[in-house]
C-alpha cells in the first residue's frame, strides 16, 4: 500500500475509561493505533505474529492480542492498557506488586501479563497457582522464569480481597 | 578512608535488603521509554532488505524503482559503507550493508529511509539485486573440510577462523597415573536470546553536526566506537544512549548494522530515523550460542580425583567474526576452575559457515563444556560406582589457589552449594545408579534425578580492546539540597544494575536508594562502562561507586566533624543524617552535611573508577578466562520421562548459588529462577535449526515455532543462596546473571539417565532423541543418542605452560617439537 491517496478511518471508543476518537490508515492493528495514533507505548510487542502475548490489552475485560485485532474492530468497545490500570496517582495492586516482587526484570513483557492477570482476578479472585499458569501460558517472559510473576499475581490477589498476604522467606532470601 | 561497611563487616541499612527495583514503577506503569517507544517529530522510518541467498556475489544493486516512489527520501547500499567494524579487533569482518558479497540467509544489502513504515517496506521490496551463488558451507565439517570458496579472506586457514591449542603441564603423565581414563563425544545445539524487545535504534543528527543515537544496546561504548570508526566522524560528536533494554542476554553486546544505517540515514536526511527490527530478523542478528562439537578426555584416580584433562571443542561460528575468537577460547578456560584439575589441554577451533552469526550467549561458550564436562563426569562416577553428588564434592579446587591454566580462585562456595541441594532435594534417598532398572516395567513412573555444578566469571579480566584504563567508572554529584546523582555509563538490561548503583551509593551516604538520581548509558554525560555483558556489571560498577560515594562521604565527614567538633572518626552516616556515633543525636541533616561540604570545598562531585586485578597467566591466551571472582553453582534436577513418547517432564529443580553476597537478595532469587528457566529451554527445546539443504535458510524464524518454556513447560524451582564474600566484590558480593544456568542442562541430562537409562549426549533432549536412544536400548546397542566422532584437525603445535604446581610462573615454555 503506497501512501498518496490513502484514506483515514476514523473511530471512536472507550479507551482507559475515558472516551477516545482517533483516525489512522485503515490496516493497522489495534497495537499500531494505540502505539502510533494514540502515543500509548505502554502496550509493547514482541513479534507482531499473535506469538508471545506481549501486546495484551482487555477489550470489554477480555484479554486480546493487540497484534491481531484491527483498529477498526474497536470502534465503541472499551480498551484497558497499561497506561489505564493505575486509579489516579494510585497504582493498581497488580501494579504494585509486580514492582516489587521482582516480577518485571527488563519490564517489557509485564503490561502484557499485568493485563492477563487482571482479567484472571476479576474472573476468580483467589486463583490458584495451577490457574495462574494456565491464565499466563500465553504470555512470554525470557527474564524471570515466571516464578516471581505467579508471586506478585497472588500478593495482588490477595491485596484486591483485602487479606493480608506476604511472600515466606525463603523465595526472597533463599534460604 | 576505610569502609568497614563496604568490608561486609557492620549492619546495613541497605546492603541486603530486598528493595524494589529504582526502574520497576516506571516498567509497570507503562513509562519506561524503550528504544521502540522513542516517537520524534518527522521521524522517517528505515527498513532493511536482507539477502535471502546464504552466500553469494553482489553482481548488481538497482535501486532506482524504489528511489521513485513517492515517500523515500534515501537509499543506502554496501558502498556507502566501505570501512568495516566488528565487536573483536582482531575481527573487524561485518560492513553495514554488504559490500561485494553476502554471507547468509539475512545478511543486510540495502536500506531505504521513507516518510512512514509501509512506504519503506513497499520500497524495500522494490530494489533489484543480482546475486552470484556460491557453495555454502553449513557445518563444522564443512568449515573444516572445504577450503574454498573461503567466506571470509582472513582468519586460520580455509573457512577456520579460529584455532588454539593449549597444554598446561604433562597431560599424558596424568593420563598414565590414572586408574581410568574415559572418553565421551558431546554436541550442544546452537540456540538464541529471544529477548522479548525486538532491537531498535533511533538516529538524530543535529543541525550543529552532532549525531545522537538511542539504541537497544549492552554495550553503549562498542557501538559509541564502531559509529566513529564506520561514520568517520569524531567520537565527540556523537552520542549514544542506550535505551532501557528489553531483555539481553547477549544478544544486543555487538554493534549491529542497523545501527549504523539509521545514523548515516538520519546524516544524509537531516531528519530522525527509527529502525526497528522484526521478529524474523532478530533470529538473523542472533549472535547467540554456538553449535559446539566436543570430545573431551579425563583420567581419574579410583576416588574420583582428576588426574589430567583432554578438552576438544568445534565451534560453528555463522558467518562474521562477532566475539568468536573469545567465545573459542571460552569453551576451554572455565573446565578447571570447579574441581581441582593437575592437568589440562584445551584445543578449540571455530569454523564460518553460511548462517547467521553466533556470539555471547549468557554463559557465553561455557555451557556447551559444561554440559559435556558434567555429562561425561556422571558417567565417570558410575564406572567408578561412586555417588555423583560426593564424587564432586571430594575433589573440588581449593579457595584461594591458582588453577592449571593459571586462573586465580578467591572465594569458593561450591562444596556448601552441593550440600544445600543434596541435602533439599534428598538426594541420599532418591539416587542409586539402578534407578532406572527399578523403574523399568512400572510405565506409571519414570522419574529420575540428577547433578552437576559450574562456575562463572564476575567480569572478564581484560578489556575487549587493548588499553590501561578503568574498565568501569562512576560519577557521584551531590546538591547542596541534599540530592544525589549518580552516573555510570552501565546499560539496564533488566538485571537491576542501576539499581545496583542506587543501593550501594545509598547504604555509603547512608539515605534512601530512592533519594537518589541514576544517570546511566549515555556516553555524553556518564564516565564509560565497558557494558552489561560476562557479568561483569555489579563487581565493576559497584566497586566503582563504592569509590565515589567514599570520596563524597570523606568529603561531608571533614565538614561536619569540624561543624560539630568532634574526631572524624566519629561521623557517622545514616537515616539521612550525619552524626556522632558517640551521641548520635548530635548532628545534621545529609543536606546540611552537603551544604557544609560545599562551603568548605566547593561543588561537590566525585568519581570512582575499577580496573580488575592482573592475572597471573602471561602466555599467549591468557586473556580470556580470568576474573576477579568466581560464583559456584550446583543443581539437582528430578524429572519424569515417559518412555512410550520420550517426553521429559522437569519436575522441579534445586538449586543453589554462591553468590558471595546479595546486595538484594530479591534481584538475585530472580536472576537465578531466570537463569534455570533459560537452561531448561535449552537442554529441552531450544534450537537454532536450518533446513537441510544447501540454502541454510532458519527453519523458523518465529516464537511460536522457535519452541521455548511457557508458564506450562516451567518447573519448580527451589532457590538457596550460600554467601561467602568475595574480597575483589563490592560488600563481598558475586555474579548471578549467568552462573545459575550452567548446571542445568547437564543436571538434567544426568536426570534423565538416572530415569530411563539413556545417555542423550545431544542438546536439546527433545523426545526424538530418547525414543531413539530408548530403542537402541531395547536392541541391546548403546543406549545412547548423540555423536560418535570428532572431525580430524591439524591442530598447530600447543602452546606449552608448566603449571604452578610444576614450578610454572604463568609463561609459556619456548617450544621445542618433542610431543608427538
Amino acid at each position: 500500500m503506497t501512501n498518496g491517496t490513502k484514506q483515514k478511518a476514523h473511530i471512536s471508543f472507550t479507551l482507559n475509561g475515558e472516551t477516545a476518537e482517533v483516525a489512522f490508515a485503515p490496516h493497522k492493528t489495534l497495537l499500531e493505533v494505540l502505539r502510533e495514533d494514540l502515543a500509548l507505548t505502554g502496550t509493547k510487542h514482541g513479534c507482531e505474529l499473535g506469538e508471545c502475548g506481549t501486546c495484551t490489552v482487555l477489550v470489554d475485560g477480555r484479554s486480546i492480542l493487540s497484534c491481531l485485532m484491527l483498529g477498526l474492530d474497536a470502534e465503541d468497545r472499551s480498551v484497558e492498557t497499561v497506561e489505564g490500570m493505575a486509579d489516579g496517582a494510585q497504582l493498581h495492586p497488580l501494579q504494585e506488586t509486580f514492582a516489587d516482587t521482582g516480577a518485571a526484570q527488563c519490564g517489557y513483557c509485564s503490561p502484557g501479563f499485568m493485563l492477563a492477570a487482571k482479567e484472571l482476578i476479576e474472573k476468580s479472585p483467589n486463583p490458584s497457582r495451577d490457574e495462574i499458569k494456565e491464565a499466563l501460558s500465553g504470555n512470554l517472559c525470557r527474564c524471570t522464569g515466571y516464578i516471581k510473576i505467579y508471586e506478585a499475581v497472588e500478593l495482588a490477589a490477595a491485596k484486591m480481597r483485602g487479606e493480608a498476604m506476604e511472600l515466606p522467606k525463603e523465595s526472597i532470601y533463599g534460604l | 578512608m576505610s569502609n568497614s561497611k563496604s568490608n561486609g563487616t557492620s549492619d546495613f541499612q541497605v546492603i541486603g535488603k530486598p528493595f524494589r527495583k529504582v526502574d520497576a514503577r516506571a516498567k509497570c506503569t507503562g513509562q519506561t521509554k524503550f528504544a521502540d517507544d522513542i516517537i520524534l517529530p518527522r521521524m522517517l522510518s528505515c527498513k532493511i532488505l536482507r539477502s535471502h541467498e546464504p552466500h553469494a556475489l553482489i553482481k548488481n544493486i538497482d535501486v532506482s524503482k524504489a528511489l521513485a516512489l513517492p515517500g523515500v527520501l534515501a537509499i543506502l547500499t554496501g558502498k556507502d559503507f566501505p570501512i568495516p567494524y566488528g565487536i573483536l579487533p582482531v575481527s573487524q569482518d561485518e560492513h553495514a550493508l554488504c559490500v561485494d558479497k553476502v554471507r547468509f540467509v539475512g545478511d543486510p544489502v540495502a536500506a531505504v529511509a521513507a516518510i512512514d513504515e509501509d512506504v519503506a517496506f513497499d520500497a524495500m521490496n522494490l530494489i533489484e539485486v543480482e546475486y552470484e551463488r556460491l557453495q555454502t558451507i553449513t557445518s563444522i565439517e564443512e568449515g573444516l573440510l572445504v577450503e574454498e570458496p573461503r567466506i571470509h579472506e582472513y582468519g586460520d586457514g580455509g573457512n577456520v577462523h579460529k584455532k588454539v591449542s593449549l597444554e598446561f603441564g604433562e597431560i599424558e603423565e596424568g593420563f598414565a597415573e590414572a586408574d581410568l581414563v574415559r572418553e565421551d563425544t558431546f554436541f550442544y545445539e546452537g540456540n538464541t536470546h529471544l529477548p522479548m524487545e525486538q532491537h531498535a535504534a533511533v538516529a538524530y543528527f543535529d543541525t550543529d553536526q552532532k549525531l545522537t543515537l538511542w539504541s537497544s544496546t549492552q554495550t553503549p561504548h562498542y557501538v559509541h566506537r564502531a559509529l566513529a570508526k564506520v561514520l568517520e566522524i569524531p567520537a565527540s560528536h556523537i552520542r549514544v544512549i542506550a535505551t532501557p533494554n528489553g531483555g539481553g542476554f547477549g544478544g544486543k553486546s555487538d554493534p549491529f548494522n542497523h545501527e549504523v544505517v539509521v545514523s548515516k540515514l538520519a546524516m544524509i536526511t537531516g531528519r530522525p530515523v527509527k529502525c526497528t527490527l522484526t521478529r524474523e530478523e532478530v533470529f538473523y542478528c542472533h549472535r547467540g550460542r554456538h553449535p559446539v562439537l566436543m570430545h573431551v578426555k579425563t583420567g581419574v584416580k579410583k576416588d574420583g580425583a582428576i588426574t589430567a584433562i583432554h578438552f576438544k571443542s568445534f565451534l560453528d561460528g555463522g558467518a562474521y567474526g562477532s566475539y568468536g575468537v573469545a567465545s573459542t577460547f571460552y569453551t576451554g578456560a572455565l573446565q578447571t576452575v570447579t574441581y581441582d584439575v593437575p592437568r589440562y589441554k584445551f584445543q578449540g577451533a571455530r569454523v564460518f559457515t553460511n548462517k547467521p552469526p553466533c556470539g555471547p550467549k549468557r554463559g557465553h561458550g561455557t555451557p556447551q563444556p559444561r554440559y559435556a564436562l558434567e555429562v561425561h563426569l556422571d558417567k565417570i562416577a558410575e564406572e567408578l560406582k561412586l555417588d555423583p553428588a560426593q564424587m564432586r564434592r571430594e575433589h573440588l579446587v581449593p579457595a584461594d589457589s591458582i588453577t592449571a591454566n593459571y586462573l586465580r580462585i578467591g572465594s569458593m562456595g561450591l562444596g556448601a552449594c552441593i550440600d544445600k541441594v543434596v541435602e533439599g532435594s534428598d538426594w541420599k534417598q532418591k539416587f542409586s545408579w539402578s534407578n532406572w532398572q527399578s523403574a523399568i516395567g512400572n510405565r506409571q513412573s519414570h522419574k529420575g534425578i540428577g547433578i552437576a555444578c559450574s562456575s562463572y566469571i564476575c567480569g572478564a579480566g581484560l578489556p575487549i580492546y587493548w588499553n590501561n584504563m578503568p574498565q568501569s567508572g562512576v560519577q557521584l554529584r551531590l546538591d547542596r539540597q541534599g540530592g544525589v546523582c549518580v552516573m555510570c555509563g552501565s546499560t539496564d538490561i533488566g538485571q537491576g544494575s542501576d539499581s545496583i548503583l542506587a543501593y550501594i551509593v545509598a547504604e555509603i551516604l547512608g539515605i534512601d536508594p530512592f533519594d537518589i538520581r541514576v544517570v546511566t548509558a549515555d556516553t555524553d554525560l556518564t564516565p564509560v562502562d565497558l557494558g552489561s555483558y560476562s557479568s561483569r556489571v555489579t563487581l565493576m560498577t559497584g566497586n566503582a561507586a563504592i569509590q565515589a560515594a567514599e570520596r563524597a562521604r570523606e568529603l561531608l565527614t571533614m565538614a561536619v566533624a569540624e561543624k560539630l567538633n568532634v574526631p572524624i572518626e566519629n561521623i557517622s552516616f545514616a537515616e539521612r543524617r550525619a552524626f556522632d556515633v558517640e551521641n548520635p543525636e548530635v548532628g545534621v541533616s545529609f543536606a546540611e552535611a552537603v551544604v557544609l561540604a560545599e562551603s568548605k570545598f566547593g561543588t561537590i562531585g566525585t568519581v570512582g573508577s575499577y580496573t580488575p586485578p592482573r592475572s597471573p597467566g602471561k602466555y599467549k591466551g591468557a586473556g580470556v578466562g580470568p576474573s576477579p571472582a568466581y560464583s559456584y553453582s550446583a543443581a539437582v534436577a528430578e524429572v519424569d520421562v515417559d518412555p512410550s513418547t520420550g517426553i521429559v517432564i522437569v519436575e522441579r529443580v534445586w538449586i543453589a548459588h554462591d553468590i558471595g553476597k546479595s546486595i538484594n537478595p530479591a534481584l538475585v532469587m530472580g536472576q537465578v529462577e531466570g537463569s534455570v528457566y533459560m537452561g531448561l529451554g535449552e537442554i529441552l527445546m531450544e534450537e537454532m535449526s536450518y533446513r537441510a539443504n544447501r540454502n541454510a535458510v532458519h527453519k523458523f524464524p518465529s516464537m511460536l515455532e522457535y519452541k521455548s518454556p511457557t508458564t506450562m513447560e516451567m518447573c519448580d524451582v527451589k532457590t538457596y543462596l550460600i554467601e561467602d564474600p568475595d574480597p575483589n566484590g563490592p560488600f563481598g558480593a558475586k555474579e548471578v546473571g549467568q552462573g545459575p544456568l550452567l548446571p542445568v542442562p547437564p543436571a538434567v541430562a544426568n536426570a534423565v539417565y538416572n530415569a530411563v537409562g539413556v545417555r542423550i549426549d545431544e542438546v536439546p533432549i527433545t523426545p526424538e532423541k530418547v525414543l531413539k536412544a530408548l530403542r537402541e536400548k531395547e536392541r541391546g546397542r548403546e543406549a545412547r543418542f548423540g555423536p560418535t566422532a570428532v572431525p580430524h584437525v591439524e591442530w598447530p603445535e600447543p602452546l606449552r605452560v608448566l603449571t604452578p604446581a610444576e614450578g610454572g610462573d604463568g609463561r609459556e615454555m619456548p617450544s621445542v617439537a618433542v610431543h608427538s
